[in-house]
């Protein structure tokens, strides 16, 4: 029997949006040296850009001085990332998740990451103290080529 | 790192060609909302956007083409995209953008195709 190993990763950054290119580099990274193929590599990329984007804009406020924490567990079939912040939170459950289309009638921009993170991750929970430590757990079952 | 992200614009045949090029995420759509509002805001409501050489796009890319559409369209205009690569034709995919958006695969296809709109009185 081979040893499931896991590996853990962590990241913090300034809560600042220029530093999305660092974090998606980070877990780009990660998946490429566990041997993802490029679409899954691409998928783990974007729905963490799509958290990190929601931390730093919403949670934050885009204040520069707060941290972002980015968890990247590497086992031998999962890559599960968390996303720490300890900013204002919200209730996952209030989010109205609007049709694209209803969207593009609203000529709204937003509304989109927490959709692109649940259509691309195969689970995607969330656990908020607000002002604490809010977290949110992202799973993607890994297919190695 | 890769966080560079530039628009060019230029104009073909009465039409507003912008090229994308680099990382479309939160912290650059700005950059892009600002050239398309500029076109918008002449008055030049035929947009063709270029993304043979973007390299990535996230939500907040997306989010511009949703801004502006409805406001174009109903000048009798669109937003045509064009020659975007694999990684980011999945994206517009999984959102459901190929079904809202015309995307081909080049400029001058997409200019041929506000040319068959207006043959068509679109």
């Amino acid at each position: 029997m081979v040893a499931n190993f896991e590996r853990t990763f962590i990241l913090h950054v300034p809560s600042s949006t220029e530093n999305l290119a660092l974090i998606r580099g980070f877990v780009s990274n990660i998946g490429k040296q566990a041997g993802l193929d490029e679409n899954q590599v691409c998928m783990i990329e974007i729905a963490v850009d799509e958290a990190c984007a929601n931390v730093i804009e919403h949670a934050y406020g885009s204040d520069r001085t707060k941290e972002v924490v980015v968890r990247a567990k590497l086992s031998d079939d999962t890559i599960e990332i968390q996303v720490e912040d300890t900013g204002k939170g919200f209730d996952p459950a209030s989010v109205e998740q609007k049709e694209v289309t209803r969207l593009i009638q609203e000529r709204k921009s937003g509304g989109l990451g927490m959709r692109m993170m649940k259509l691309v991750m195969d689970e995607v929970q969330y656990n908020m103290k607000p002002g604490e430590r809010n977290e949110l757990r992202m799973v993607k079952k890994l297919k190695r080529p | 790192m890769p966080n560079s992200f530039s628009v060019s614009g230029s104009r073909q045949e009465g039409i507003s060609v912008l090229a994308l090029d680099g990382f479309l995420d939160a912290h650059t759509a700005p950059a892009f909302e600002e050239a398309i509002e500029k076109e918008v805001s002449a008055g030049h409501n035929r947009i063709v956007v270029d993304c043979a050489r973007l390299a990535y796009i996230s939500s907040a890319g997306l989010g511009v083409f949703m801004t502006f559409i409805e406001e174009v369209r109903e000048a009798g205009g669109d937003i045509k995209i064009c020659a975007v690569i694999p990684k980011v034709g999945q994206v517009f995919e999984i959102l459901g953008f190929n079904s809202l958006f015309e995307i081909v695969g080049d400029i001058p296809q997409a200019v041929a195709r506000f040319a068959h709109s207006r043959a068509e009185g679109g």
